[in-house]
């Protein structure tokens, strides 16, 4: 077979395989450990570069394997895909090393860096799934893996956590199941295909389309916390702060999004669910989410739940982008699942380092923190003012083609949301990084001598902030985020 | 080769009787032998269609035959890899007594393999007799075996089991001499070709039906299952839960769609569908508010029983529907069965697993199994991935089971099955993770608590089986084409 084949599986075997070999370890082989992670990780680094390279040079990657009758399980690497796998790698590889440093003391390491392995396998697989099964076998394998980590403190609170989590996703996953079963019982086999396969059925029988599409986004719409199905995500904040980073970053709430993003295109294409009349109360629902989430972060003083409202916030103008119609919006949208994920791991990097570091969990006890913490704190601002919009860091690039697309959309009211919404990050988020940086510091932090922190935990945090900024400045230039998208911007609506 | 498989498990229960001390080898040298002839019996089916052996050379309707088809050989393969793994498990579980005094672990092993022989005669069986004798004899050794762990509760339990049983015995038999007395014969193909709708014909079916309805333990006749699935020890709920109940499942499912297909209306069917459903929504929800684990995986075995029941509907339309009807019928029935080997799978590694941690706790409250998951990792990584299968979670056997019924009742318009398998899933998570939580929980555990020492080649035995259901839902493509080896549609429509 060719090796175009292997390539695919190979990326998730990567991963799985790792997993295979950390569980067994013992708890204090930390050195083994440490190099079959990072090992894994630049492998999968480098397979995605060589992908990446191919489907830029013209290869196809596909790997099809025959599941139930005439079912199949398909792995296929587009343009979609690689811009989910290109930010997977790139952020798996620093929070694996983010994540060696903050848990250096603590118990079931093994276990935890055995299902964080098995939970990129299914970003992977949900990331290149190429029809509607594959897709939903990785996104409840997702689940599944991800339990143990959000439960990884075993305190009665992470259990709560765990079970609440548990309970919007499987039964996300259960009305997802639904509608995908219903799906192929009228049409067979899903395949991804831009543009969709059921221009026929949306004439025939439009009322079943319709409730199905509910179905499958409503499903998916647990994942990425769209209002009123977003409330596990504040609560799974008690999970470690690598967790967190990842959940909110590349793994959970983006396989939602990725997922919602799959739909529209490549399920039902754009123009027949525009024909359904199924983008417009979309949209409507992510434009209250990204009020409501940036609303509800106001009033939190708990830095990760204050930083879990805003994901619900941010993830919501992926929906947006990808359900107003034409080619910038969609740009806007697809750009921003890279940006929020790199703007979003730094801050939860951030937050994490705070609360190892000096124990600090809440807002208000982050005064004077800059001067304690400049690196760190300098992180924060950049991804922060990227959260808000403010040029030149990536989220106003975002922000930018959202807005012009819109216009051209002519869907005006997204001007003044987006303007609205700006206002509300600013207003969380401008005194915070006011607060660290000019007021005078309360509590007394030891004077320290050497780095802020352990480098293991600085670097990740320094790393994914100047990409953010680096996204931003160098937009235009190749091999930026949104480079990336416009071929995936070419696929969908043409040249 | 199919009468080795019945053969060796007799011959093994009389060897570990005579043989006291050896009989663990004896077991688990006969379950290894008897795995691979299954597996060999497995390739041959699929490779050439089913096999029929004329017992002294006698076909039917006169002699006894024994038939192999796809459905007989993927059960006969499954039971031979659970007891397989049972066998392992019960050396370390029996371990400990090592008095000379009479131990539970000396009546396990003859009534194990008996148990075990009755089930291979049953799978084999073509005509309503043989399997009433084999029905007879598995539940002789299954009442048995309950008693075993001793106690009063036991013995409460066994007695309870051993009426609900024999009462299902005598209907079993009373239809059976009806079927006898219309029409002059018993073997199942030819019954197939004669019975017809007929007062007879019909009070047979009700009384044969009824009977199985009653062994397979379908709520609302499953008062039986609980107590004595929970109060025996764990080898032995482990082949209950997971062996008995399918055997008696396989016979109704054979009867059914076989002797029965002419008369069985699709009134009857939705009728058995529906309780089917109930089983799920009252077995879930029992598990749901249980205490003590094993109780609790009792009640999950009650649930799952539904299951099995709610391609009865489907394959019963199938048949009465002219055309277009052939290939859901097929989903349903490959679903059906596929379920039934994976929850068997899944159920026995789930209460091998719950024996372990009673094994090293000395009590089975779900409330005290906190923080488990670190001292028996891989034990907890059983209960899990079991627990995967139950749910209905992918990638697992019972991930491919729930998607074939659910093709099937969409492709049929019965979407209310679709419902009911999707609400139990959910509710089955609910109790599975209830137990996982507690298990990862390190709340209240400051001090760890003293566990009795587990052998290793439990954890491990509980593991595999787990691990083979979730293999079931990675490679489906051979148990599939297995099992379509004497569909009962292609010759019977």
């Amino acid at each position: 077979m060719e090796w175009t084949f292997w390539m695919a599986p190979g990326l998730l075997a990567v991963s799985f395989v790792t997993a295979l070999l950390i569980f067994p370890l013992d708890e204090e082989q930390v050195r083994l450990r440490t190099a079959l992670n990072l090992g894994g990780a630049t492998l999968k680094l480098i397979l995605v570069g060589v992908m990446a390279w191919g489907i830029l040079t013209g290869h196809e990657f596909e790997a099809r394997l025959s599941f139930v009758g005439e079912l199949e399980l398909v792995l296929r690497l587009d343009y979609l895909s690689l811009l989910f796998i290109v930010l997977s790698a790139i952020l798996w590889f620093l929070t694996t090393v983010y994540a060696v440093g903050y848990l250096e003391q603590s118990p079931h390491r093994s276990r935890f860096f055995g299902f964080f392995s098995l939970c990129v396998t299914a970003t992977m697989g949900i990331a290149l799934a190429g029809n509607l099964v594959t897709f939903f076998v990785f996104y409840e394998l997702l689940t599944v893996v991800t339990y143990p980590l959000v439960v990884h403190r075993g305190t009665g609170e992470a259990l709560e956590g765990g079970r609440v989590y548990l309970l919007y996703t499987l039964t996300g996953g259960t009305v997802l199941l639904l509608g995908i079963a219903w799906l192929h019982s009228l049409t067979g086999p899903v395949e991804f295909v831009t543009g969709g396969q059921l221009a026929d059925l949306a004439v025939e029988r439009p009322a079943t389309l319709r409730l199905i599409f509910l179905l499958i986004v409503g499903g998916l719409g647990v994942k990425a916390a769209i209002f009123p199905l977003h409330g596990w995500l504040p609560i799974a904040m008690v999970a470690p702060a690598p967790v967190s980073a990842l959940l909110h970053a590349v793994a959970v709430v983006k396989a939602g999004a990725f997922g919602i993003v799959r739909v529209i295109f490549d399920v039902y294409g754009i123009e027949v669910a525009d024909g359904l009349g199924l983008l417009a109360p979309l949209s409507l629902a992510a434009a209250v989410t990204i009020l409501y989430g940036s609303v509800r972060a106001l009033a939190q003083d708990d830095l990760k739940r204050l930083l879990a409202f805003s994901t619900v916030s941010q993830i919501s103008y992926v929906a947006l982008g990808v359900s107003l119609l034409g080619p910038v919006a969609t740009a806007g949208g697809l750009v921003h699942l890279l940006h929020q994920g790199m703007m979003k791991v730094t801050l939860f990097f951030c937050a994490g380092i705070l609360s190892e570091t000096l124990g600090i969990h809440r807002v208000s006890e982050m005064r004077g923190v800059g001067r304690r913490m400049p690196l760190t704190m300098a992180a924060f601002t950049v991804a922060g003012f990227g959260m808000i919009g403010v040029p030149p860091v990536a989220g106003f690039i975002s922000k930018w083609y959202l807005g012009l697309g819109a216009l051209e959309a002519g869907q005006e009211w997204v001007v003044p949301l987006l303007a609205l919404s700006g206002a509300l990050n600013a207003t969380y988020f401008l005194p915070i990084i006011g607060a660290a940086w000019f007021r005078s510091p309360e509590a007394d932090w030891a004077e320290f001598d050497g780095p802020e922190t352990d480098w293991m935990l600085l670097f990740p945090a320094l790393a994914t902030a100047l990409l953010s900024l680096a996204a931003g400045v160098m937009a235009g230039l190749p091999f930026s985020p949104l480079w990336l998208t416009s071929f995936a911007v070419t696929e969908i609506h043409g040249p | 080769m199919i009468v080795t498989m019945v053969l060796l498990p007799f011959l093994g229960g009389c060897l570990a009787f005579l043989l006291r001390r050896t009989a663990p080898f004896v077991a688990v040298l006969g379950a290894a032998s008897v795995a691979a002839t299954a597996a060999m019996l497995a390739v041959g089916v699929w490779r050439s269609g089913p096999r029929i052996y004329a017992i002294g050379g006698w076909g039917a309707p006169i002699g006894i035959e024994l038939v192999a088809d796809g459905l007989s050989a993927i059960m006969l393969l499954t039971s031979a890899v659970v007891v397989l793994a049972v066998s392992v498990y019960s050396i370390g579980y029996h371990e400990h007594d090592d008095s000379d005094a009479w131990h539970p672990g000396e009546g396990f092993w003859p009534l194990a393999l008996i148990l075990w022989g009755a089930l291979n005669v049953l799978f084999l069986s073509a005509d309503v007799f043989n399997l009433y004798v084999a029905l007879e004899l598995m539940t002789l050794a299954a009442v048995g075996l309950v008693v075993l762990s001793g106690g009063e509760a036991a013995l409460m339990a066994a007695m309870r089991y051993a009426l609900a049983a024999f009462a299902a015995s005598m209907m079993y038999l009373l239809g059976v001499a009806i079927l006898y007395g219309a029409y002059g014969r018993l073997d199942l193909d030819g019954l197939a070709t004669v019975v017809s709708p007929e007062p007879a014909a019909f009070v047979a079916a009700a009384l044969i039906g009824g009977a199985l309805l009653l062994k397979t333990a379908l709520f609302p006749l499953h008062f039986w299952l609980p107590r004595a699935h929970a109060a025996a020890p764990a080898p032995v709920s482990a082949l209950l839960s997971s062996l008995v109940v399918t055997g008696s499942f396989y016979l109704f499912l054979r009867l059914w769609t076989g002797v029965f297909s002419t008369i069985a209306v699709p009134a009857a069917g939705q009728f058995v569908g529906a309780l089917g459903a109930g089983a799920i929504l009252w077995g879930s929800l029992q598990a749901l508010r249980q205490q003590h684990l094993k109780v609790m995986i009792a009640y999950s075995t009650v649930a799952q029983v539904g299951y099995l029941f709610l391609p009865i509907p489907l394959l019963t339309s199938a048949a009465t529907t002219p055309d277009g009807a052939l290939l859901w019928g097929i989903d349903a029935w490959n679903g059906g069965i596929y379920h039934a080997i994976s929850h068997a799978l899944a159920k026995a590694a789930m209460f091998l697993a719950a024996g372990t941690i009673v094994h090293a706790l000395g009590s089975d409250r779900i409330v005290g199994i906190s923080g488990i998951a670190r001292q028996l990792p891989i034990t907890t990584y059983a209960f899990g991935i079991a627990g995967m299968t139950l749910i209905g979670l992918p990638p697992s056997g019972g991930f491919v089971a729930k998607w074939l019924l659910l093709s099937a009742a969409f492709a049929s318009g019965q979407w209310w099955w679709a419902v009911v398998i999707l609400a139990g899933g959910v509710l089955t998570a609910g109790y599975i993770f209830l137990v996982l939580g507690q298990e990862l929980s390190l709340a209240g555990t400051d001090q760890p608590v003293e566990l009795s020492k587990v052998p290793r080649s439990m954890e491990y035995a509980a593991f595999s089986l787990a691990v083979a259901s979730l293999l079931l839902g990675l490679r489906v493509i051979e148990p599939i084409a297995l099992l379509q080896a004497g569909l009962p549609f292609v010759e019977g429509g």
